[in-house]
């Protein structure tokens, strides 16, 4: 899967450089998450902006994450849902349970 | 049966060919002649019901095995569409891999809501023993 990371020393942004979150790389979303994570980082934004496809899978490859964060009192944002994506969300009920934001900068903002 | 498209794909069970099957599906979508619906929206939910199904069979039916392979038949008509995943393998408990519908995203498993998307997107999903192995079988009326 191709990431592409940005960390300004406060926030880590990760940006999906991928059409599809499916079953085929999602795991390495997961992994890189629990990475940080366990680095020790405490805000992460997801930009899923070029992503415009997601199954199951890429749904859980960020749960993993959003729990991972809870667990170390982190933080993990979404921005840029592409409408088929976010409707995925909806249809699943994770947009209750994620923050999502529109834009990058807003989800930077919100922490 | 008029206006019919019938398309029979064979794949290595491995997840890489998932996108080529997305793709494939799409482009489906866009030849149906009889859907009146929003068909970006049909394009996008073939494509997501094919993809769980495929990693259903990949996954769980031929265990990862890279050398089995996943037969997948689409079938448009003027009344429904039928999609159907065949493996080879042993198959798998398909209510064993799901949350139910009622719980699906009001919990917070990494896995397990393929099958309630699936069902979501259809309007029938079954999984059943043929000769030689199972099939996953998917419909979408029209009417």
């Amino acid at each position: 899967m191709n990431l592409k990371l940005e960390d300004n020393g406060q926030v880590v942004l990760l940006i999906v450089k991928e059409e599809r979150l499916d079953a085929h790389n999602s795991e390495h979303l997961k992994q890189e998450l629990g990475r940080l994570f366990g680095e020790g980082k405490t805000k992460i934004v997801v930009d899923l902006k070029e992503v415009r496809f997601i199954d199951s899978s890429g749904l859980g490859a960020l749960v993993s994450g959003f729990k991972n964060a809870s667990a170390r009192q982190a933080a993990l944002k979404l921005s840029s849902l592409q409408s088929q994506v976010k409707s995925m969300f909806e249809l699943t009920r994770l947009h209750r349970v994620f923050d999502i934001y529109t834009t990058v900068d807003e989800a930077i903002e919100a922490f | 049966m008029k206006n019919q498209i019938q398309l029979q794909i064979k794949v290595p069970n491995q997840t890489r060919y998932l996108s080529l099957i997305g793709r494939i599906s799409e482009e489906l979508a866009a030849q149906l002649q009889n859907y009146s619906g929003d068909r970006e929206a049909l394009a996008n939910h073939i494509n997501v019901v094919l993809t769980e199904a495929l990693v259903n069979a990949i996954r769980h039916a031929n265990a990862d095995n890279p050398d089995e392979e996943v037969e997948i038949r689409i079938i448009g008509t003027d009344e429904e569409l039928l999609l159907q995943v065949v493996d080879h393998g042993s198959g798998f408990d398909l209510a064993g891999i799901a949350h139910s519908p009622a719980t699906a995203g009001d919990d917070l498993e990494d896995h397990g809501r393929g099958l309630y998307i699936m069902r979501s997107l259809m309007d029938s999903v079954e999984y059943r023993q043929v000769e030689g192995g199972n099939i996953l079988e998917m419909r979408k009326r029209f009417h």
